[in-house]
């Protein structure tokens, strides 16, 4: 299997990375030799095989549905890089 | 004094011998002399170290101090700390100042560890040599011109150049172990969930774990009491109850089963590396441990699995640097996607967006399957082979990497081989295994080697103790590099 250039414009849109023209081809062909890596696995016969998404088969916990959070806003937006009136700003979305 | 471990400078500490503000200035003193050429630490902060030591002596003088208390360390830039600028090596998070603490910093907090600084890593703990920090390479203390490893490389480093007598670090594929290894430290990976990751910015969730890097056995036994807990704001902490790591450190190696995978000592290690190892296993022996070989079979599928599993968790985590609500936001867009687009192309270095766009592309549509869903299953085989090991044997032992460290530039024009180079690290990740790292040589380029023991799920106690009975007969871990 090997990418395309346009596999990874869409790959690039589809992650919210603005790759350049003069990036494109260099990407392509590191990618490439990633997944020429991740080939080797493809042929493994894993018929019957449970997957494993974690390392420890534990239930998640259920909690009292009340609020634990203290309201923290204004320190956590004092990190944003645009807030207004407790709102963080955004361009335009709606004309 | 900046050669003693932390269990010797907390027994200092507390008998008064010398203050906690005077530890600090005798450190941040060897920073200012070192850290220009090392560059094993992003940020320094004079004024908030002497104020938390200050703080420890009042309470060691009120009788409030407790048994750790005014001991220095430097954690990792990716654990979240109130106030420090918390950048993960990521020019993405260069204007981040924490507005809280992880629950790493919050429990050294606790026990009085005054923080000398944020040790540099790999942007988003995503490298295996610390050259992908926007910050700079770390620089390997045993040799300038080498890697010090990655990510926890400022870590590593700041240990083994005494910049600090103990260090935190976080483990996805290796990264606490290849480093330590690479430095010529003690590091452990505890079993995933002992350490939390509240706070700890995540890069592959299901394989992220933090744990302590420092010059002993003895002392990562130390420092993981202070790390290691329940904490219920990670979904993934186990609840389990509260163990003193250091409760089996004397006992002895009489009948210890060490079991060595023949797959790690097959082609692709180096001479000089198994020559190291091979004298560590003869020194066990002589403590009384018998030697068995096990096999791994599947020791190769552990890279490929990795690399899909890694990048697809990475993907999904990352996707919140959005430029919205902290972090770094592009200076000119034409719209909100664009935005995105611009904010995430400036602040974000090459080997996060490979990493990125490799995880994006193997949970997409049409390829879930293939890759994530196969990776999944080799993850669950990979997992099941050292249970089988398991039943042979007490701890696993083998290199933590085929070669010493490498030098800087040497490996990075072509990211596959540098992931190559993880090869014995990853399956301890994917199955969610303790693993740790003891300095047991030099190769043939007076670099650094590291012994990796693996055990089995929750016996990190039994693994510091076989690494502190080789430490109480052996002398590689007191070796410092002249600087």
């Amino acid at each position: 299997m090997s990418l395309t250039i346009d596999d990874v414009r869409r790959i690039a849109k589809l992650a919210r990375i603005a790759v350049t023209d003069d990036e494109l081809a260099a990407t392509q062909q590191q990618l490439n030799r990633i997944f020429g890596l991740i080939e080797e696995m493809r042929a493994v016969d894993t018929t019957g095989i449970e997957p494993m998404a974690h390392a420890q088969d534990v239930m998640l916990r259920l909690r009292e549905d009340m609020a634990t959070a203290p309201d923290r806003r204004a320190e956590w937006q004092a990190v944003a890089p645009a807030v207004e009136n407790g709102l963080y700003l955004v361009p335009k979305v709606i004309e | 004094m900046l050669n003693k471990t932390l269990k010797q400078l907390a027994a200092q500490l507390a008998a008064k011998e010398i203050s906690a503000v005077e530890l600090a200035t005798e450190y941040l003193a060897r920073i200012d002399a070192l850290n220009p050429q090392l560059n094993a630490l992003i940020s320094v902060d004079r004024e908030k170290t002497l104020a938390e030591a200050q703080a420890v002596d009042a309470a060691r003088a009120a009788g409030q101090a407790g048994a750790l208390a005014g001991v220095p360390l430097v954690h990792k830039d990716i654990f979240c700390q109130q106030g420090w600028k918390t950048s993960c090596g990521s020019k993405m998070l260069d204007n981040f100042i924490s507005p809280y603490d992880a629950h790493v910093v919050e429990q050294c907090r606790k026990a009085g560890l005054v923080t000398l600084g944020r040790a540099n890593m790999d942007e988003f703990a995503m490298g295996s040599s610390n050259e992908n920090s926007f910050y700079g390479p770390v620089k390997n203390p045993w040799d300038l011109n080498a890697v010090p490893g990655g990510s926890s490389g400022g870590s590593a480093a700041a240990v083994a150049a005494r910049l600090a007598p103990v260090a935190t670090g976080t483990d996805t594929g290796g990264s606490i172990r290849q480093p330590a290894a690479f430095c010529g430290i003690t590091g452990i990976k505890p079993t995933y969930g002992v350490v939390s990751r509240f706070g700890m910015i995540a890069y592959a969730s299901s394989l992220d774990q933090g744990g302590p890097l420092a010059q002993t056995a003895e002392d990562c036994a130390l420092l993981l009491n202070v790390m290691a807990g329940f904490d219920e704001r990670d979904s993934t902490s186990l609840q389990r109850d509260k163990e003193d790591y250091t409760r089996d450190l004397a006992a002895p190696l009489s009948g210890l089963k060490i079991g060595l995978p023949k797959e790690y000592f097959a082609e692709g290690l180096a001479a000089d590396v198994a020559k190291a190892i091979d004298a560590a296993i003869a020194e066990y022996r002589k403590l009384g441990a018998e030697v068995v070989e096990i096999s791994l079979p599947n020791t190769k599928l552990a890279i490929p699995s990795y690399y899909v599993i890694a990048p697809a968790e990475a993907s999904s985590n990352l996707s919140r640097f959005d430029g919205v609500r902290y972090g770094h936001r592009a200076a000119e867009y034409s719209g909100l996607a664009d935005m995105y687009e611009q904010t995430r192309a400036e602040g974000f270095g090459w080997e996060v967006k490979r990493r990125i766009l490799t995880g994006t592309y193997v949970l997409s549509h049409g390829y879930y399957d293939a890759y994530y869903l196969q990776a999944q299953k080799i993850r669950r085989i990979i997992a099941d082979d050292f249970q089988k090991a398991f039943a042979q044997c007490d701890v696993i032992m083998g290199p933590v990497t085929p070669n010493t460290a490498w030098n800087l530039g040497e490996k990075n024009a072509d990211p596959v081989a540098m992931y190559l180079e993880d090869i014995y690290t990853l399956g301890v990740n994917l199955a969610g295994l303790p693993g740790m790292s003891v300095p047991v040589g030099f190769g043939s380029n007076d670099r650094p080697v590291g012994l990796q023991i693996i055990g089995n799920y929750f016996s990190e106690a039994k693994m510091l103790n076989v690494a502190h009975r080789f430490q109480q007969v052996t002398d590689w871990h007191t070796r410092a590099p002249a600087l």
